[in-house]
């Protein structure tokens, strides 16, 4: 079990990344990197325990039409690294995927919110990072000019 | 101009709020050092050489007085007394403590004032014309657009941490007075077929590896603004370089990809964008259009109304002919204050006549200002019958040099005095430049001429773009000079080419002195630098700089 913050609350999740060379795809609830994943379609049919994780320079649109995923994690190789942010946006706003985008790499507190106003929805935090702070940190400011996920219209079209 | 309602101040307020509790954390050390650093560069913090550095926003260089008065305490308080006017129409402080920034920045969004996203790599202020609104030769007023502009791109999710800091620049008039060739995203306002609309550039930046902006839409209906802006952000965010800081900027990007090939991945995700929830209403438009209306002016004044009391005065009839542009309105004209007096550090202000400029302001002017990207301050409303008893209050503070884009009017970065990130210093080198041309008469006669000075690589003084550029470089731990000439920031942009090996600082004015002369030897009649230089070429320059 891996502890993440996920709906405004700590939680465990059974669904762990795992990468490298020696992956036993039998194991149930693992994040995959997106390359196997890919690479082992045909050995996953059916499965409804995968999760998938992409790194900052891959592109989510690989995975248009594959999303009966449970969990896409979506890495930070640093926290200034801002792509991530992007691919959030596009698996939902473009690929539609509904099920749950978790933050994982260097995940710290003050960029929460912008990664929940992208779509993400689970955070894995970086080592050392106090889970009970970063929840205080989900929610500074109270509304916001862009369309997020949350909130459809922009400010223009609300005031 | 645009007036904050309680979503913009609570924003405001929200983020001083955040900013507070993290520099707490950081003095506590609960937030380390690299992390903070990310955090306080976003609300404009920078760590100097001598002290912290505050640069705080003034969105396309509007400013009220009462704004200006609360900077003007702002730097009494917290600061040294005086303030520093940036090319990007911002507003810097050279001593503020950083415990005491949370503080300032609550001063600030009293007066709807704020320091957000003025540094990192994230969408700074948006630029756009001094004159805008004002002017006679516009198209469109920018600073709708600015604004709208701003608001979008203030605390944007997914554009806080892009491989570079991101400009943006917009002007309405074909005279190019913002300078939107040479930023990562230019819009130029066209009107075609009676609907407004903007011709879209990208790629354009200074820095180490200067180039002019490419057009990447030729027309955009104009509703369609913010969600053409994003999809040419989330192209960069996503393909942008980060492996290297000198390769990140977007103009990286679009040379790789070639100008063509990047228009066609913009429209691409565009396609998903457009008309969507993001397209702008014409009540939004109308809504940020009515925030510029502008102020009551006297429609009983022309422009053959006398001037009060300017009979005969030359030094007025100097100033007047150097630093004043026309109006659209009859009666008005746009008045200049050029912030370069010699022996003062280009673009500095002090408290005392920052106030005197708020009260100028309050009596001439509607009670508004603006920052210029050339580092001067515009009262773009003044009734022309009262030019002269505005000059006369500017003359008692010090504020009514003459000298608007002539060779004098320097733009300069604060270089080695008080930036970490100069290889060399610039202020001392603006100055011996104004104490060599110290002949009104003369530099009138030399026409525009522009010389702009940075301390290093970043280019924040626009050397590239300069007539005549001036960068600091270090040579083996010395500080040297590098000129390159033919560089222009108007319509027609073009990057300086290099004239030749590096000088010593004592020797910068004496070469400039140089170029001038083979500018006024070669000159033809009606010729401004510019064009001199386009006619005969780099050589002749060479050739008396560097003599066999």
């Amino acid at each position: 079990m891996v502890t993440i913050i996920k709906n405004d609350a700590i939680d465990e999740s059974p669904f762990e990344v795992v990468c490298g060379d020696a992956i036993d795809l039998a194991e149930s609830n693992q994040i995959l990197p997106m390359a196997t994943y890919l690479e082992s379609l045909e050995q996953l049919r059916g499965r409804n325990d995968i999760g998938v994780w992409v790194d900052a320079d891959e592109e989510v649109e690989a995975l248009a039409g594959l999303l009966d995923l449970q969990v896409i994690a979506l890495n930070f190789p640093a926290f200034n690294d801002g792509r991530a942010y992007s691919s959030a946006n596009l698996l939902r706003r473009k690929l539609g995927f509904e099920g749950e985008i978790r933050a994982i790499g260097d995940v710290r507190r003050d960029q929460l919110e912008q990664m929940v106003r992208c779509g993400f929805d689970a955070f894995e935090m970086a080592d050392g990072q106090d889970l009970d702070a970063a929840l205080a940190s989900l929610k500074v400011f109270s509304d916001t000019y862009q369309i997020a996920i949350g909130t459809p219209q922009p400010l223009f079209r609300r005031r | 101009m645009y007036k904050y309602d309680a979503y913009d101040q609570t924003m405001v307020d929200e983020r001083v709020a955040q900013y507070r509790d993290q520099t707490e954390r950081f003095l506590a050390g609960d937030l380390p050092a690299d992390e903070f650093m990310q955090l306080r560069l976003r609300n404009g913090l920078y760590v100097q050489r001598l002290a912290p550095m505050l640069r705080i926003a003034v969105p396309y260089g509007m400013l009220s007085s009462d704004q200006l008065r609360k900077v003007a305490h702002i730097t009494r308080q917290y600061d040294k007394g005086y303030g520093h006017f940036t090319t990007r129409q911002n507003i810097q402080l050279n001593w503020p403590l950083l415990e005491e920034v949370p503080d300032i920045l609550a001063e600030l969004a009293t007066v709807q004032m704020h320091a957000i996203q003025t540094s990192g790599n994230c969408i700074r202020n948006v630029t756009a014309d001094q004159y805008a609104g004002a002017a006679r030769d516009e198209v469109d007023d920018g600073r709708p657009w600015a604004e709208l502009l701003r608001q979008w791109s203030t605390f944007h999710p997914e554009f806080n941490w892009l491989p570079r800091k991101f400009k943006i620049a917009v002007s309405g008039a074909p005279k190019d007075r913002a300078a939107v060739q040479v930023h990562d995203i230019g819009i130029r306002i066209l009107e075609r077929n009676g609907e407004v609309g903007f011709e879209v550039l990208a790629g354009g930046g200074l820095g180490r590896t200067p180039v002019i902006g490419s057009v990447i839409r030729e027309f955009l209906p104009k509703q369609h603004l913010l969600t053409y802006v994003e999809a040419i952000l989330r192209v960069y965010n996503r393909y942008g370089r980060r492996d290297n800081k000198y390769k990140a900027r977007i103009k990286i990007l679009v040379r790789a990809m070639t100008p063509k090939v990047f228009a066609e991945k913009v429209e691409q995700e565009w396609a998903g964008l457009k008309d969507g929830p993001g397209t702008l209403t014409e009540a939004e438009i109308n809504r940020a259009r009515a925030a510029f209306e502008t102020p009551d002016y006297d429609r009983a004044l022309r422009d053959d109304d006398p001037i009060n009391g300017a009979e005969g005065d030359k030094a007025f009839l100097v100033w007047m002919r150097n630093n004043v542009a026309e109006h659209k309105v009859p009666g008005y004209a746009i008045a200049n204050i050029a912030l370069k007096a010699t022996g003062v550090a280009p673009g500095d202000v002090t408290d005392e006549q920052m106030e005197v400029i708020a009260d100028l302001a309050d009596r001439f002017s509607f009670g508004e200002l603006r920052v210029t990207h050339i580092q001067n301050v515009t009262l773009a409303d003044v009734p022309r019958k009262d030019l002269f008893s505005l000059w006369q209050e500017l003359v008692a503070a010090e504020l009514a040099a003459p000298n608007l884009d002539l060779l004098t009017d320097l733009i300069c970065c604060p270089g080695g005095d008080f930036c970490s990130l100069a290889n060399a210093k610039s202020i001392p080198v603006a100055e011996a430049i104004q104490r060599e041309f110290d002949d009104m008469d003369y530099l009138h006669d030399l026409g525009e001429f522009h010389i702009n000075i940075s301390g290093c690589m970043n280019a924040c003084g626009h050397h590239h773009v300069g007539n005549v550029g001036i960068l600091g470089v270090d040579k083996k731990g010395e500080e040297w000079y590098q000129i390159s000439i033919g560089g222009s920031a108007d319509a027609n942009a073009a990057i300086g080419k290099i004239l030749g090996p590096s000088f010593a600082r004592a020797d910068v004015p004496d070469v400039v002195r140089k170029i001038v002369d083979v500018f006024v030897g070669h000159r033809a009649d009606g010729e401004e630098f510019i064009d001199t230089y386009n006619r005969i070429g780099i050589q002749p320059f060479k050739d008396a700089v560097y003599p066999e």
